[in-house]
Formats: C-alpha cells, structure tokens, sequence
C-alpha cells in the first residue's frame, strides 16, 4: 500500500546498481578489528539476509552503515552516494531506517510519542497508521501506554513500526526475533512479507536459518568480519553441503 | 510543534496508565510528620512555605543540570557558576533601575524585576553557550576530565567575577511591593516567598509542558534514555543538547537572580555553596528526571528547614541524611530514568 521511493530512478543504470554498497569496509571498536574488508551489495528491493555466527560481525556492519561506529577504511554508497563520513542523523534521513537489536525504545515514552518521533515529516499519515495497525495490533492497543510496559515481542513490533512509520528506502533490521515465542515470529514473518510487497528494501540480521529462508531473496554469510558467501537466498536453502560449510548446520537438523 | 494530530485512528480502550504515587506523597508526608515536632502550627507554617520557596528555587537551579547530566552524561560541575554568574548580571539591570525596585508600586517593580531577569538569563545563556562550546565540547564521554575541567571552569568564572564587581558582598533588596508577609491570624508569609513559589510552580509546569506536549520535550526524553536511537531517527542530538545546555544555564541564572534576593545578598561563592545542595536534590531525584529533580528539590528544601529548626547542629548534614535514606530505598532516585543497557 505506501508508496516506498524506489521507482523514481529515471536511468536504467541506477535501478540495476545495488541500493547499498560495502566496499572494503573496516571498522575498529576501540583496540579491536571487528570488520576485516567488507564487501556487501544490497539491490533495491527485496530481503537480504545477512547469515552468520555470534561474533562475526553483522550487529557491527549495520551500527557501521548507521554510522554509529565509524568505518576506519572503506566505502559505503548508499543510492549512490558515499555515507561513510555522515553523521547518524543524516544517514537516517537520506532514508536509512534501523531496527537495533537492543530495539532502541524510549521505554518513558509513551507507543504513540515512540511514534511521533519516527514521523520526521510531522503529522503521522492516517492510512499508514492503519495499515500499520493491521501489521501489528498490540501498537492500537497499547497506543497511550508507556512503552516500557510492553513485552518483548511488542517492543519488537513498535521498533519495526517506528521504522516503517514513514516510507523508507531501506531498512536495516537486527535479529528482530531473537528470544521470541513461535507464535509472535510468525506473526513478524508475516509482516516482513507484507513490508516486502510495498517494495521497501531490507536488510536483515537474523540466526534463525527458517525465517532467513522464508523472507530472504538474497543472502550473504559473515565470518570473521568479512562476507564468505553472497548470492540467491534460494541456491543455499537448496544446497545442504554449502550450508553446512558455511553455517555448520543443514536445514535437515532443524526441521 | 504541538504532536497532538487529528487524523490518528482512535485507539482501542486500553489498561490505566500507572503512575508512581510513592515519592510525591513523600512532600506532604515529610511535612505533616515535622507538624508535631515543632509544635506551633503558625511557626510550621511559615518554615513550610520559606521551605517550599526555597526548594522552588533549587529546583529552578537544578533542573537544567539534572537534564544535561541525563542527556549527554555531562557532569557539569561548573553549573554553579552561571548561578553566581546570573546574580550578578541581574545588577547589570538592578543598579540602574533601583529606583523603579523601591517604588511602592507593584506594576513598576514588576517591570524592573523582570527587566533584572531578562538581562540575567540573557547572560547566563551567552555565558553557558560559550562554557559549553570551550570547555564541555571538548570532554565529552570522559567523566573525570568533565569533573576537572568544569571545576576549572567555575574557578576562572568566579574569579571573572571578583574582577568585575569586587569580592565584598553587594547587598540587593527585595523590591518594595514584595517586602513584608501576608497575616493569617498568627501566621506570617513572606510576599517574596510565596513570589518565589508561584515563579517556581510556574516553571515547573512550564517545563512538562514543554517536555510532554512538544515534540522538542520528547525527543529531550528520549535523548536521556537512548540517545543514540534518537540520532539513528534523524535527529541530531548535539543541537538538542546544546540548546538544553544553554536553557539550563538560563534557568540556572534566573534562580541565580531568586536566590540572591532571597539573601539579599550577592557573593562570588555563592553559586558554589548551593552546589552540595543541587546535586544532592539532582542525585535522589534521579539523574535525568524533571519531576524528581522537583519533588527532590522540596524534600531537601523541608528537610533543611525543620532540621535548622528542630536541631540546628544536624542542619548540615540532614541533607546528606536524606539522600542515604532516599538511595537506601531506591537507589537510582525517586523516578529512575530508565537508560539504554
């Protein structure tokens, strides 16, 4: 239903290239190398997974795309443009929205201000609001509360909301279902498919291989610091041997 | 920027909103307990209003700090200095306009009072801008460096100050309307007490306003709890913080201006030796917290008052009494605020 900005590139040449790009990307967090040359293209959109194990950097490379650890080498270009050097504020407004894995929810706040705040043009739209309702009930119902009071799934959403509130390029997304009962992942699994129809493009963390599987188009593994693997998310959900060099697991043992 | 908007959907019933009763009922609990002990109701009276006067005042000088420590982690230990600082520019305006102070009538005292806080706050603003920008920017995250240099701060400032009007006292009189109480049979209030409770009250409510109805106010909460989110939403916290900076240090310098008419008084130290009280009522408030910063700056402003009375050689550490009490029971504050893990 919201019209996500995607369709306005008048050259052919700027649809193919990638909406996001890592080149090289090294980041350091005080005396350690966290990000060791990451190489990352996320197409316009569509779902890219980013795969890998506790450690290997993904909750890095998205705070390093946010800006809020800066890249000590590298670039990052988003649609087009180097944001590397820009502060997080603006990165945000060329139209990068993120969902942290903490969630980031002003807890004193009440849903709705939570809300207000992520609505940087001003009055929230009427019909996204509803249509955001739809997403995720427990925002309608919990609207005048303080946020603090909501459970972990409920927080998850209104931190998903708060991203979508206005309509976003991209939206980058850490292990939204980390610690959360079946019931509610599916209930965010299903969202995630409906933001992917309004052509929102999204990147997300996320360690739970089924849902990678069912929302990813794309897929890239990190170890180390670096990417290992990228190309179609349905080659790896075919291929148990990649996966198991990979991920060290196979769906098999899941299912 | 009202966030108050017409076409939101109307929300389904939803479950009470809690509020935390415990600590506002602290305020008259404290004060009926000290009625028995001082035994004279006219005489609990009127150290129930200087109290609650001063207590205002406190909280007008603590609430930008509570704000700027909340914000940005900023141990401003400097903060002192633009109460000294708004004292004495309100002489800037009171010097020249004496004469309007000692008229006996209200509307023109009121005029040069408020002339006397426009110049202070304008002052303290400029004077906190540039204390910001010199020598907070500077030390950002590093606590320690914070303590020594803001400290430093307040030192070259108080110095300024001596340079430029002396180191004697200068004496400030209340204006004339407000000299003299109010009598209720036997009990007497100070007009320039219950001016110092209307101003502060009207600060206080001012400053919810501003901090629950506006967008700028939430994103000021916002900011004391995570404001790294509040920067990964598009917003730049800085401007925010330098702006709460400079208001505080206003605000600091209009409670300079009540203060020292209060004392009727001015001394180069007298910003610093509110400073154990301001931080106390800022530390059992809870760091960040308006609110508790308020019903802190009350509680400490009784206790200072019934204590001076009651048992005059306990009066300097009943504070320090207060606030071991307060953490023992909880030991963020009255309203702790809640932080980003």
């Amino acid at each position: 239903m919201p019209e996500a900005a995607s369709g306005s590139a008048a050259a052919a040449g700027a649809i193919c290239a990638p909406l996001l790009a890592l080149a090289g990307v090294h980041t350091h967090i005080g005396p350690y190398h966290i990000l060791h040359g990451v190489d990352l293209a996320v197409p316009r959109g569509g779902l890219t997974v980013l795969l890998g194990r506790n450690g290997a950097g993904k909750t890095t490379a998205l705070r390093t795309i946010m800006g809020l650890w800066r890249a000590s080498a590298g670039r990052i270009d988003f649609d087009g443009r180097p944001i590397a050097a820009l502060p997080t504020s603006d990165i945000a407004r060329a139209g990068i929205a993120y969902v942290p894995e903490t969630m980031g929810i002003f807890s004193d706040l009440t849903v709705r201000e939570n809300l207000v705040l992520a609505a940087r043009q001003g009055a929230m739209d009427a019909d996204r609001l509803r249509w955001l309702f739809g997403l995720f009930p427990a925002i309608e119902r919990f609207w005048q509360l303080p946020a603090g009071t909501l459970s972990g799934g409920q927080k998850q959403m209104l931190s998903i909301a708060r991203a979508i509130i206005e309509p976003r390029q991209l939206i980058l997304v850490d292990e939204p279902t980390k610690g959360l009962a079946p019931a509610i992942i599916a209930n965010m699994v299903a969202a995630f498919r409906e933001l992917k129809a309004t052509d929102t493009t999204i990147l997300l963390v996320e360690q739970n291989f089924l849902v990678a599987r069912a929302l990813g188009d794309n897929v890239a593994v990190m170890e180390d610091g670096r990417i290992v693997h990228a190309g179609a998310m349905a080659e790896l959900a075919e291929d148990r041997s990649l996966q198991q060099r990979l991920l060290g697991l196979s769906l098999d043992m899941h299912q | 920027m009202n966030v108050a908007k017409a076409n939101e959907p109307a929300p389904a019933a939803l479950p009470a909103r809690k509020v935390d009763w415990a600590p506002l009922v602290l305020v008259p609990l404290l004060a009926l307990a000290a009625l028995p002990l001082v035994g004279s109701t006219a005489t609990w009276t009127t150290l129930t209003i200087a109290a609650l006067a001063m207590g205002m005042m406190i909280f007008i000088m603590a609430s930008g700090l509570t704000l700027v420590f909340g914000l940005m982690d900023v141990l401003n230990f400097g903060h002192g200095a633009f109460i000294t600082v708004g004292a004495y520019a309100g002489l800037i305006a009171a010097v020249p306009l004496a004469g309007w102070l000692a008229s006996d009538q209200l509307a023109v005292n009121a005029v040069a009072l408020i002339a006397i806080i426009l110049v202070a706050m304008a002052v303290t603003g400029l004077v906190g801008y540039a204390f910001e920008r010199l020598i907070v920017m500077p030390v950002y995250g590093q606590h320690l460096k914070q303590i020594l240099v803001t400290m430093g701060g307040l030192i070259v400032i108080q110095q300024l100050v001596i340079v430029l009007w002396g180191p004697v006292q200068i004496p400030l009189a209340v204006p004339q309307a407000l000299r003299g109480a109010f009598f209720f049979g036997d009990v007497a209030i100070e007009k320039y007490r219950l001016t110092a409770v209307v101003l502060g009250l009207m600060i206080f409510v001012a400053m919810q306003l501003v901090l629950t109805r506006t967008k700028l106010g939430l994103l000021i909460r916002a900011g004391v709890e995570n404001r790294e989110m509040v920067e990964a939403l598009g917003y730049r916290i800085r401007r925010l913080f330098v702006g709460v900076f400079v208001t505080g240090s206003m605000l600091a310098g209009l409670g300079g201006v009540m203060w020292g008419f209060y004392r009727e008084t001015l001394t180069p130290g007298m910003g610093l030796e509110v400073m154990v009280m301001i931080f106390i009522v800022v530390i059992i408030g809870g760091l960040g917290s308006v609110g508790g910063c308020f019903i802190g700056a009350l509680l400490v402003a009784l206790t200072a008052n019934y204590m001076s009375f009651l048992a005059p050689k306990l009066a300097l550490g009943s504070n320090i009494i207060l606030m071991v009490a307060i953490l023992l029971w909880r030991a963020q504050g009255l309203f702790p605020v809640a932080k980003r893990a």
